[in-house]
Parts: structure tokens; C-alpha cells; sequence
């Protein structure tokens, strides 16, 4: 396939993900579109890896991975204090930093 | 036969794209990711980065959804659309735009390499050994401090998750502390936004004095600390009233 | 030495002086009398110094400038620290620092017990600097610089006891009204400057017959608003109700600046700025008038008020008038003359009245004088040789200079005639109102402070009042000391008093006529130039001495009135005020002047100000401009606040947004 597919799917995997980090209210879901969005950036690296022939896009790939890890390690950990406090989850409730 | 291949992952990917998005339940949003991340890792192995498939399936789909599994499970959490929120229209709007730019940015570009197939083939390209090559001679900063980055997530993770035991002494004059109300019109941030906090205090206060930092007597801050511990009534009422 | 070097001396004696006491005020107590008399006595000195290189010349050799660096040469200005030394400048630099030491000298016993002892002769040096600096001045700057200090110095010795209400107000006052000469004065050199685009007085006076015809409108501007800067300074109408109150000053201030030489810079002005006013009748026939009606005005005045003080001050007003009145229709050294006596006589007034109110414990009221002839005999005999020189009595000094004055004011004919026959009238007032003054105070029934002093002790009022409003002061710093001194038992006031006296009773026989014209040659070089001080405009001797004749006749007759007013017949002036009381109440409130000037300019600009703080200042200024300011921003940061709601979601709309702008932006500057 002609590498213009692969990043289309890229776009549409990104879009995707965006909408879904407006749309939706449980911090959880939140995330997970985060990592859509992560993931479909991957993609395109990888793709542009494959274009140029350099594995240099493979290896920010894997880095993005590890990164994707760590940010969900925190902010599960993050949604597990809260939910711990007895607060709800929901993004629309916790706008403690206003002003 | 890959472009079948290829078809075949992405609508796949597509698919369990949207299921992320749309589905209620967030375990079901979970297991609809898991999914994503299988085709996409079949993406992968079809543009030849053998390696971040697999770290894609092993870490990405096998390590992390598995935590989000069980946090998950552990909070819970349903998820009602609040009616009339101006987002749910203009959220979709906005990323329907943002993929209209980026589509004609992608079809516009005169990237010849977007119509081609690629660069020629060398052996061993994505390779694990070609990877880890890399990892340890061009890209050992990156290497470096991602696991840097690790270690701080996982001491970060331990820290917020873990349980309280209860206040030590100094943690309890803090929280009698913070638990006062505060002095009107001394300019707290809270008064520069919005007057309700102090109309609120005012109402609770007994008197100006106290509402003027006039401190009360410890018995009676104590009394508080332990009250709040104890009934747990005020606490909620504290935080609910942090929250407005 | 050439004149200019003496000329810079001069200067240089009470800046030392002036800046020894000022800043050493702390370490001398009683040497600042003797500094501050010893650096005006080695002025007067270098004057005499510059008198003689000076009369060593001839003709044009006789104008000397000398300048020490330039201010200014940018913008086609040529300010520069000059000095003019010409026969004018000499007489009044001999003048000024005469009088001023034997003022000094005065001062050390009368201010003897002051608090404010060194901090008075420290401002009286400044005076006598800044008086120096304007009679020297060689260009237009220098003499705004003098001008103003004098009004600076006025200022701080009026209110030298400043802890008096009425003090500190009389020292605004006249401030402020010297404030409004000097701005005539400042735009009249402008009026002047751009015509002969320079500012030194023998530049301007070259030019002047060039760049101006007879009577250009500029000239006259000029020239009137030069007046309107010697009325304010000189006391004249209507810019004189400062002079009246500037006697809450000590009294050798009084004699000193309001009597001998801050009020006589406007006569200077006039004489030094001479050849602009030949070319500009108009201004000269306007300065004639105003000091015509001032010294009538002044001279009813003086019949009515009791402050003896003030009495000798309208007494200056009106003898200023003449001065100014000669100057302006020409007769510049006969009006130079004048001041000289003037100065003689009025400093002698001034220092007796000084002696008998300390008598009096510091009462100034004529009211409660009486008596005095037998307890204070040298003072009396002061009084006398004084009140007959400015009576115009031969053979006092005041007898030749002021009929000098009438009478070349009658040669000129016209208007001017009728001045001088008026002035005749003001000659009568002036026998009046002095002798008014002397009868009272010193004939009659002795009163009580006079019986006190014939016992040999001065009397003491039991609490020190202040003699304008009667309300009760202290001793203190800022207001005067506890003693009270009169002249018969200090030495130096003896010393200054007889000098004084002596050159009251033959200070005129410089210029009798066809006897010596020692002034008129002396001043003719540079008066060389004035056609209207030529020769040929010179009256007559005989009509001078019929004019001398007249002059003393009418003098003696208003002396005689007032003796058989005051002393023969002790009731006739109260029944006077019983027949008019209209008439009284007019003169004793000054030909309500003041309260002309109050309702016409001082009210309207209350108004004024009141009005710019309560809307300008306050609803336009503090409210629109920077409130609103401040509201803007307030308000706009409030918009921009309600953008950060809390709310995760829009934060996420908004970056998504904004990433479609920029990759928008991207897309469109890429085609």
C-alpha cells in the first residue's frame, strides 16, 4: 500500500481521539483517547520511518510508548486518590482551578 | 495481499477507535482500545517495525490496558451526558475540522514518498538487534532518560495511590488550619473570584471576630479536627464546599 | 583695578557674607551681626573703588561690561553672567550698600535678643546680594535674576517671624504680587528680544532706535509690561497692597527693603531702560499718571491710619511716586536723586519709629503714643531732621530733590504740568500726614510707657502680643525676642541714626540748582543718549528756585495745619472725623483696594481652583482617565478571566482549536 494510507489512517485515528478527549466526561475514558492520540502519532512515525528507510522514527516510537506508559501510570494513580477522596469522577465537577 | 493486510488492520483500528469513544461503560472502552492496539500493532508489522509490534502487544495491550483493567474495576465509574453542554456539538465539530486540515495537508504535501511504497529494503530493518544498536550508540540520551521517566512514574504512582494512615500531629494543625475559615476581605485569590465563599463564611461564623482571624480557643479547633474525623459529616460539607 | 573688578567684588562680599552666616548658623551667635555687617561694608568700600577707577574715564569709556562665563549661546540667546558698570549702576551700588551697612549696623542692637539672630543677617546679606545683582546687571537675565531674588529675599524677611500668622500671610502676599511684575518683566524682555534678538542693555539700547519706530506696538508692549513689573516691585497702584502689610517685617527690614531700595528698583528699571521709553511716549505717559495717583492716593491714606509704621510706609508709596513719575516723563537723574535722599530720610524715619516702639514694648499703634519728647530726646530729634527732609523744608535734603522733580515736570508743559501741580498737592499731604505722625507720638501728655521711660525704665508688656490682631505670642524662635531696645542706650543705633541724619540735612546740597549738578554731570554720560534728559529740557534756574520756593511754602503750610490740628486745638481732627465718617471709613479701609482686588481676581481664582479639583482633577483626571484606565483593564482581565472555567474539556477544545489554527496557518502560507 502507498504509504499516504497509513497516515490517512494516522489522521483519522488522531481526530478521533481528540473528539473523544471534548466529548467525553470520565477521566478515564479521557485518557484513553489520550492514548489513541498517542498511538496514531506512532503510527505516523513509524510510517515516515519506513518512507526514509531510518529506524529513527522506530525508536521515538518506543519512546512514545514508554512515555504513554509512564503519564498512565500517574494519572490512574491520580484518578485512584481521587476517587479515594470520595470526589465523583467526572471532569466537569473537579474545576478546582478556575479564576 | 497486504493491501487486503492493510484494509483489513485499519478498519479494525477504526473501529475499535470508535468504540473507544463511544461506548458508555469504560471497561468496554478499555477492552475496545485493547483491540485498537492489536490491529494497529498488525500496522505496524505490515510497515515493517517488527520490534515496536511486539513492544506494542507485550507492553502497550499486554502491560498497560491490564493496569487500566484494574483501575477500572477498582473506581468504577458511570458516565451521564449533561445535557445541553455546549461541547458535545462542538467537540466533534472541532476534530471533523482538524482532520479536514490535516487530510488536505497530508493530500496537498508534495512528499513524493506518500505515493511510493517506501525505501528500499535492507536487511535487518526493524530489527530487534538494529534497535538496540541504535538504543545504545545514536539515541543513548533518549534511552537514558525515558528510563529516568520510568522510575519517576513509578515512585509518582506509589505516592499518590497509597493509603493514608490518618493525621500525625503536625498534618492535624494543618488541616485545623486550613480547616478555618478565612478573614474577609484580606484579599484571598477566593474573594477576588467570587464573593460566595465569604457570604458563606460569613453565614457559618458565629461572629465578626472569629471571621476577622480572631483565633478560637484550641479545645474548640480540636473539637473540630476530631469532629470531622469522626462523623465524617463536616468533611464532605468541607470539600463540597471547596468544590463551589 | 578697572571698575568691573570692583564691580565683581561688590558681589563677591555678601555671597561670602551670605554663605559664611547661612551655613554656619549654628556656630555664630552674635558674630553674625559682625560678619554681616563687615562684608556690606567692604561692598560699600569696592563701590567707592569703582566710583574712582570709573570717574578716571570719559564719555562711552564710562559704560564697562565684564562677563564671567555664558549661560547660554544656544537658540541665538546671549545669557551670560554680565556685569555693567556705568555711572547709574555705581550711584545705586553706592546707595544700596551705604544704607544697607548702616541698616546692619542697626541690626546688630535691635535684633539683639532675637532667636533668629544669624538666620537674619544670613537673608538681610542675601538681600543686599540680590539688590546688588539687579543694579549691576548687564543684560536682561541678570536683572530678572536680581529682580526675583529681591522678591525672594522680601519674602523671607517679611516673614521673618514666622510663627505669626499674620506675618507668614503679609510675606505671601507680597510674593505673589511681586510674582506678577516679574512675569511682566520676563515677557516685556521677550517683547523686547525679538526685535534686537539680543539681550545685553547696551546691545538692546544700540539697536533699539533701529529696529523700532516712535510708538511701535511692540515697543509699548515692551515697555508697559516693564512698568507693570517696576509697579509691582515699587509698590505703585494697583499693585501695591503688599507694601502696607509688609511691615509685619522687623523694622530695619522695613527700612531697609521697603524704604531705601527693594521698592526703588522700578525708579531703576525705569532709568536703567531709558532709551526704550524716549521711543515709546505712551508708556512713559502712562508710568507719569500711575505714579501721579499713587502718591495721592497714598497721601490720604496716611492721614488716617494709626499704625505708625504704616504711616511711613504709604509715606514711601507716595514719595515713590514722584520718583516714578519723574523717571517716567524724563527727568532721570532728578528722579536717581531723589531716591538717593529718599533713602537718606525714609531709612531714618524708619529706624526712629523702630526706636520708639521698642519704647512702646512693641506696640506700633499711634493711638497710644504721646508724649515722648522729653523721654526719648535723640529719637525726637531723628523724627524731626527725618519727617522736615521728607516734608521738603530747606534746607533738607527731601526740599532739593523732590522740587528738582516738579519742577522739570512743569518745564515739560502739557499733561505733565498738571502732574507736577499735583504733585504740588501731594507735597501739602506729605507736610501733613508726617507731622500728624511726630505731633502725636511725641507731643501731648506723656503716656504711660513714655512716664515709665522718663523714670529710666522701659516698659514691658506683661504678655507679648502681636501688635496687628492683639493675640497673645511667645518669645520663641519665630517670633521676636524679649527685649526691647531703643535708640538712646545703644551705641550703634545712635551711630547709624546720626549718620543718617546728618546726610538728610546735606545729601542735598549735590544738586543745587546753579550752585553744582554734581548728579546730573556724573549721570550725564549715560543719560548722553536721552533726549529728553538733554540740556535743553532742564528748567531754568530761576523757574528751579521759584519752583524750590514754592515747594518749601507748601510744606511749611501743611506743617502748620498739622500743629494746629494735632497739637494747638487737640480736637479739631476728631470732629474732622465725626463731620465725614464716609470719608474716614474710605481712607482707613485704603481706598478698598483690597477688597477690589479680592472680589476681581483672588475670588475668581478660588473659583477656579475649586473647580478644577472637584471636576477636573478628581471626576475627569482621577476618574476617567486613570479610573478608566484601571477599569479597562480590570475589565478586560475580567473578560479574559472567565476563560478559565476549570472545566478540562474546554481547556482541551481550546488546544485542539488553536492546533487547527496553526496548522491552518500552515496550510494557507504554504499555497
Amino acid at each position: 500500500m502507498a504509504l499516504g494510507w497509513y497516515l490517512a489512517v494516522s489522521v483519522l485515528i488522531f481526530c478521533i481521539g481528540a473528539g473523544g478527549v471534548m466529548v467525553r466526561r470520565n477521566p478515564l475514558v479521557i485518557l484513553l483517547c489520550l492514548e489513541l492520540m498517542l498511538n496514531a502519532g506512532n503510527l505516523a512515525l513509524v510510517t515516515f520511518a519506513r518512507m526514509h528507510g531510518g529506524e529513527a522514527g522506530q525508536i521515538f516510537a518506543l519512546i512514545v510508548m514508554v512515555v504513554a506508559a509512564c503519564e498512565v501510570t500517574v494519572g490512574l494513580g491520580l484518578i485512584v486518590a481521587i476517587s479515594r477522596s470520595n470526589l465523583p469522577i467526572d471532569v466537569d465537577e473537579l474545576h478546582e482551578l478556575n479564576g | 495481499m497486504s493491501a487486503v493486510l492493510f484494509f483489513i488492520a485499519a478498519i479494525i483500528a477504526i473501529i475499535g477507535a470508535i468504540g473507544v469513544v463511544a461506548l458508555r461503560n469504560p471497561l468496554y472502552a478499555v477492552l475496545s482500545l485493547v483491540c485498537h492496539l492489536v490491529a494497529l500493532a498488525a500496522l505496524f508489522l505490515l510497515l515493517r517495525a517488527e520490534f515496536v509490534a511486539a513492544a506494542q502487544v507485550v507492553v502497550y495491550a499486554g502491560a498497560v490496558m491490564v493496569l487500566y483493567v484494574f483501575v477500572v474495576a477498582y473506581v468504577g465509574g458511570g458516565d451521564e451526558v449533561a445535557a445541553g453542554s455546549a461541547l458535545r456539538i462542538l467537540g466533534p465539530l472541532f476534530a471533523v475540522a482538524l482532520s479536514i486540515e490535516l487530510f488536505i495537508a497530508m493530500l496537498g504535501t508534495g512528499l513524493s514518498g506518500i505515493k511510493g511504497h517506501g525505501a528500499p529494503y535492507r536487511y535487518g530493518f526493524g530489527d530487534p538487534e538494529h534497535i538496540g544498536k541504535l538504543f545504545l550508540t545514536d539515541y543513548l540520551f533518549a534511552f537514558e532518560v525515558a528510563s529516568l521517566l520510568l522510575l519517576v512514574a513509578a515512585i509518582g504512582a506509589i505516592v499518590l495511590a497509597r493509603r493514608r494512615r490518618g493525621l500525625e500531629d503536625d498534618e492535624r494543625d494543618f488541616a485545623a488550619v486550613r480547616a478555618a475559615p478565612r478573614p474577609a476581605y484580606t484579599g484571598t485569590l477566593a474573594e477576588a473570584v467570587g464573593v460566595r465563599r465569604v457570604l458563606d463564611q460569613l453565614e457559618q461564623a458565629g461572629s465578626v471576630t472569629e471571621l476577622m482571624g480572631g483565633v478560637p480557643q484550641d479545645k474548640a479547633m480540636t473539637a473540630t479536627v476530631l469532629g470531622s474525623r469522626d462523623t465524617k459529616e463536616p468533611a464532605p460539607a468541607d470539600s463540597g464546599e471547596e468544590q463551589s | 583695578m578697572s571698575p568691573t573688578t570692583w564691580g565683581w567684588l561688590v558681589l563677591l562680599f555678601p555671597l561670602l557674607g551670605t554663605i559664611t552666616i547661612g551655613l554656619g548658623f549654628r556656630t555664630y551667635s552674635r558674630a553674625a551681626g559682625v560678619i554681616g555687617t563687615a562684608a556690606i561694608g567692604l561692598a560699600f568700600v569696592c563701590a567707592v573703588g569703582a566710583l574712582i577707577a570709573l570717574l578716571g574715564r570719559t564719555g562711552a569709556h564710562r559704560e564697562v561690561t565684564s562677563t564671567l562665563w555664558n549661560y547660554d549661546v544656544s537658540s541665538g540667546v546671549d545669557a551670560g553672567l554680565q556685569i555693567l558698570v556705568d555711572p547709574v549702576s555705581i550711584f545705586m551700588m553706592l546707595v544700596v550698600t551705604g544704607v544697607s551697612t548702616l541698616i546692619h549696623l542697626y541690626s546688630t542692637a535691635y535684633m539683639r535678643s532675637d532667636e533668629g539672630y544669624s538666620r537674619y543677617f544670613a537673608y538681610l546679606n542675601y538681600f543686599v546680594l540680590s539688590m546688588l545683582i539687579l543694579v549691576l546687571g548687564g543684560n536682561f537675565i541678570m536683572l530678572i535674576i536680581g529682580w526675583a531674588f529681591v522678591g525672594a529675599a522680601s519674602y523671607l524677611l517679611i516673614s521673618f517671624w514666622y510663627r505669626r500668622s499674620t506675618a507668614t500671610g503679609a510675606g505671601i502676599k507680597a510674593f505673589v504680587i511681586n510674582v506678577l511684575g516679574d512675569v511682566g518683566l520676563v515677557l516685556g524682555t521677550f517683547f523686547i528680544f525679538r526685535h534686537t534678538h539680543t539681550v545685553s542693555f547696551l546691545g538692546s539700547f544700540h539697536a533699539a532706535p533701529h529696529v523700532f519706530h516712535t510708538d511701535s506696538a511692540d515697543l509699548v508692549a515692551g515697555c508697559l509690561l516693564f512698568l507693570v513689573g517696576a509697579f509691582a516691585k515699587s509698590a505703585q497702584m494697583p499693585l501695591h497692597t503688599w507694601l502696607p502689610d509688609a511691615m509685619e517685617g522687623p523694622t530695619p527690614v522695613s527700612s531697609l527693603i521697603h524704604a531705601a531700595t527693594m521698592v526703588t528698583a522700578g525708579v531703576y528699571l525705569i532709568v536703567r531702560l531709558h532709551p526704550l521709553f524716549q521711543i515709546a511716549p505712551t508708556a512713559g505717559e502712562v508710568g507719569a499718571v500711575i505714579g501721579c495717583a499713587t502718591l495721592l492716593i497714598a497721601g490720604t491714606i496716611a492721614l488716617v491710619v494709626t499704625d505708625i509704621k504704616r504711616v511711613i510706609a504709604y509715606s514711601t508709596m507716595s514719595q515713590i511716586g514722584y520718583m516714578i513719575m519723574g523717571a517716567s516723563a524724563g527727568a532721570y537723574s532728578a528722579a536717581l536723586f531723589h531716591l538717593m535722599t529718599h533713602a537718606f530720610f525714609k531709612a531714618l524715619l524708619f529706624m526712629a519709629a523702630g526706636s520708639i516702639i521698642g519704647a512702646m514694648a512693641g506696640s506700633q499703634s499711634l493711638d497710644k503714643m504721646s508724649g515722648f519728647r522729653r523721654a526719648m530726646p535723640f529719637t525726637f530729634v531723628c523724627f524731626i531732621v527725618g519727617g522736615l527732609a521728607l516734608s521738603g523744608i530747606p534746607p533738607f535734603s527731601g526740599w532739593v530733590s523732590k522740587d528738582d522733580i516738579i519742577a522739570y515736570m512743569n518745564n515739560r508743559g502739557g499733561v505733565y504740568e498738571v502732574l507736577g501741580i499735583l504733585g504740588y498737592v501731594g507735597a501739602l499731604l506729605t507736610g501733613l500726614y508726617t507731622f500728624r505722625m511726630i505731633f502725636r507720638a511725641f507731643f501731648g501728655d506723656p503716656s504711660p510707657e513714655a512716664k515709665e521711660l522718663e523714670g529710666g525704665h522701659i516698659a514691658h508688656a506683661h504678655t507679648p502680643t502681636n501688635p496687628a490682631n492683639g493675640e497673645e505670642e511667645d518669645t520663641e524662635v519665630g517670633f521676636p525676642g524679649p527685649e526691647h531696645v531703643i535708640a538712646e542706650r545703644e551705641p550703634a543705633m545712635k551711630v547709624a541714626m546720626g549718620l543718617l541724619a546728618l546726610l538728610a540735612l546735606i545729601g542735598g546740597f549735590l544738586q543745587l540748582p546753579g550752585v553744582d549738578h554734581v548728579i546730573t554731570n556724573f549721570l550725564g554720560s549715560s543719560l548722553a543718549d536721552a533726549p529728553l534728559a538733554a540740556a535743553a529740557h532742564e528748567p531754568t534756574t530761576t523757574s528751579a528756585w521759584v519752583g524750590l520756593i514754592i515747594g518749601a511754602v507748601i510744606g511749611l503750610v501743611g506743617i502748620t495745619l498739622a500743629y494746629s490740628i494735632y497739637v494747638r486745638r487737640p480736637g479739631t481732627a476728631a470732629k474732622f472725623q465725626a463731620a465725614l465718617p464716609w470719608l474716614h471709613r474710605f481712607l482707613v479701609n485704603k481706598w478698598y483696594f483690597d477688597e477690589a482686588i479680592d472680589l476681581v481676581i483672588v475670588r475668581p481664582a478660588l473659583a477656579i481652583g475649586r473647580f478644577t479639583e472637584t471636576v477636573l482633577e478628581r471626576i475627569v483626571i482621577s476618574g476617567g482617565v486613570t479610573g478608566g484606565v484601571t477599569g479597562a483593564v480590570r475589565s478586560g482581565s475580567a473578560a479574559v478571566r472567565r476563560a478559565q472555567t476549570g472545566v478540562l474539556r474546554y481547556y482541551a477544545a481550546a488546544v485542539i482549536l488553536g492546533l487547527s489554527a496553526v496548522v491552518l496557518y500552515f496550510l494557507i502560507s504554504s499555497t
